[in-house]
């Protein structure tokens, strides 16, 4: 689904990200972690294709197409969708303006809004005034309505209560199976996983998202570059239990 | 102008025919009513007035709530008029206001009456046919105790020419004892017309004026500051400016308030949007009684390195109990913006023209239908002339 060989991203001339690969699977779903300032919010961006974050090294694949010099709405046509940590406040356009322009006309978002408790801001300016709870609430409805297969989310509980998290996960893994939705309830989550379609890749600092949302498999970032890869579970604990100063000693440069 | 100003001449009162029936107007005239907010199907149901040059075209209303009669037919039905003549604008304040004193006389006159809120809004339309002359206005418009009206005022003239032209008009607004005045302009012009609008308003105990100002077109050169005095506890008002200033355009638009009885409020919004003319804002607020609040608020998009925009806020505190306050910003459209509007698939084009929408009517509560419509038809031409 996705390829990214051997990526270089600078912001205002400062290497950022270095000579990043990694491959993700139809499917498949990776956690990132890492301190502030490692660069996991940089490859989002750079997938996204934000401007100021400037490709000067590699290529990016999606769906066996280079998107490496695409505008950020092909991305999006082509079935990127992200879900941003701060998104800006635009003054005079609502959330519901918005997802009407976006989404598919035929859809009725109605039921989806409820679930997600968006009365209260659907009719608000974006992002205007909006608590922690909103912002992450209104990015997933967002979300949902531009219906992507590569998900792209950037701390989906940060600032978030224990209530709005469980409501934020349990959506995002619905959003992944949604095709599977009627036969939900017959299936395992095992055979739930494998037939997964929808990709993506969560950024998150406490794992929480990570008891709603099954990730397959966790990449460190440190400084730029991939220090260390592996199951989501084993990599939590052990940034818990020993910092990532302890990933920075086993840095394997994957 | 001072010189262009004597040179130009006043049409007479009977060069237009009067008009019974507003389906029988000239189509081309027709599309510039319909352009400055006038809308003719409703007609007479709403009440409208209609003048053309020095000539009144058309003036009749269904409505019992609210009377609207020509100056002239106003003035042999009451004979206090003059206790409403030139007190809210003095007669020599400029040599505009001096014009419209020389050539008195002609313009509309509505008394919404005590108690009653009309329906409909009463439409008026100043139209300027000939060019290289001047037209001047002298409106009266008295809200009864406790009533309520809407007005809409559109301003308009004929398909450009190379001669200049000149608008001046005053208007006097009485806003009575818990009355309340919606009166919303739009603007029309062409490139050659120069407008001078002179309004004086006064609002009694717990009376509320609200003010629209749309100016999209291309236009020479407008210049107005109308001014308010709260005379009364608890009167309110708010002035809320929609002004975009192609190339060739000199908008120079503000506001003064008087907060001059306890409890007074005000609120002035203007937003200014250039795609290479001049926008000035002004905006005054006076607080000289108890508790009195004002607040003060610009907001600027420069889409073109042609335009500039330059805001003037004025407060002035007389008091320690009062409240005033104003902000004021001015730059481009954000990037990060237009690529989160990008990231849920619109195109650049498409983020753009949603954020100058959204900009133009952020914040202005209750914007009658017709002025959404007017912004929603100009934000494609914005785009074309910045970008």
């Amino acid at each position: 689904m996705l390829k990214i060989n051997n990526l270089t991203v600078e912001i205002e001339n400062q290497k950022i990200l270095k000579n990043i690969n990694i491959d993700i699977k139809t499917g498949e779903i990776v956690a990132l972690f890492g301190p502030n300032g490692s660069g996991k919010t940089t490859l989002l961006m750079a997938l996204m294709g934000y401007d100021k974050y400037d490709i000067t090294e590699g290529k990016i694949f999606f769906k066996g197409k280079d998107i490496t010099n695409l505008s950020i709405d092909e991305r999006v046509k082509m079935g990127i969708g992200m879900m941003f940590q701060r998104p800006p406040v635009v003054k005079g356009v609502t959330v519901n303006d918005l997802i009407n322009l976006a989404g598919d006309v035929e859809t009725d978002y109605s039921q989806l809004s409820n679930q997600l408790n968006a009365d209260a801001f659907l009719n608000r300016y974006l992002n205007d005034g909006f608590s922690g709870g909103e912002i992450k609430r209104s990015e997933l409805l967002q979300l949902i309505s531009l219906q992507p297969d590569l998900l792209l989310l950037d701390e989906p509980e940060s600032g978030v209560d224990v209530e709005n998290v469980e409501l934020i996960g349990r959506t995002i893994n619905d959003l992944l199976h949604e095709n599977l939705i009627i036969e939900k309830n017959g299936l395992t989550q095992k055979q739930r996983h494998e037939k997964r379609k929808r990709s993506g890749f969560i950024i998150t600092h406490t794992g929480h998202i990570l008891e709603y949302v099954n990730a397959d498999r966790a990449i460190v970032f440190i400084d730029g570059h991939i220090v260390c890869k592996g199951n989501p579970g084993e990599v939590l604990n052990m940034i818990k239990e020993n910092g990532f100063e302890e990933c920075k000693k086993c840095d394997q440069r994957v | 102008m001072n010189k262009k100003l004597e040179m130009l001449t006043t049409e007479k009162k009977d060069e237009h025919p009067y008009q019974e029936d507003l389906s029988k107007l000239s189509a081309a005239d027709k599309k510039r009513m319909i352009h400055a907010g006038i809308d003719l199907d409703s007609g007479d149901k709403s009440g409208t007035f209609l003048m053309k040059d020095q000539s009144i075209v058309h003036c009749n209303i269904a409505q019992d709530s609210v009377e609207l009669l020509s100056m002239e037919d106003a003035s042999r039905k009451y004979d206090n008029l003059d206790d409403y003549w030139w007190k809210l604008v003095a007669p020599d304040k400029d040599q505009y206001t001096k014009k419209v004193k020389e050539n008195d006389g002609q313009g509309y006159f509505i008394r919404a009456k005590e108690g009653q809120k009309s329906i409909f809004p009463v439409q008026t339309c100043l139209y300027l046919e000939h060019s290289g002359t001047v037209q001047t206005v002298h409106n009266v418009i008295i809200a009864e105790a406790g009533s309520e009206v809407d007005i809409i005022t559109g301003c308009t003239s004929k398909e450009k020419s190379n001669q200049t032209s000149a608008h001046l008009g005053v208007s006097e607004i009485y806003v009575k004892k818990g009355a309340k005045v919606t009166y919303s302009m739009i603007h029309n012009w062409d490139e050659d017309v120069k407008v001078r609008p002179r309004t004086g308003v006064r609002i009694e105990e717990g009376g509320q004026f609200i003010s629209n100002y749309i100016s999209m077109k291309a236009v020479k050169d407008v210049q107005m500051n109308p001014a308010a005095h709260h005379v009364g506890k608890d009167a309110s008002s708010s002035f809320n400016s929609i002004l975009v200033a192609p190339q060739g355009a000199h908008l120079d638009i503000g506001a003064q308030v008087f907060l001059e009885a306890e409890n007074t409020s005000t609120e002035i919004v203007s937003k200014a949007l250039t795609t290479g003319g001049e926008i000035i804002s002004r905006g005054l607020i006076s607080g000289q009684g108890l508790k009195a609040r004002g607040h003060l608020e610009c907001q600027g998009l420069v889409l073109s390195d042609k335009g500039r925009i330059y805001t003037v806020p004025e407060l002035d505190g007389r008091l320690s109990d009062i409240d005033l306050s104003h902000e004021a910003a001015v730059g481009k459209v954000a990037q990060d913006e237009i690529e989160y509007l990008m990231a849920r698939g619109l195109t650049e084009d498409q983020a753009i023209s949603l954020i100058v929408k959204g900009f133009l009517s952020a914040e202005i509560k209750g914007l009658p239908e017709i002025l959404e419509k007017e912004i929603d038809d100009n934000v494609k031409k914005i785009e074309k002339d910045a970008f």
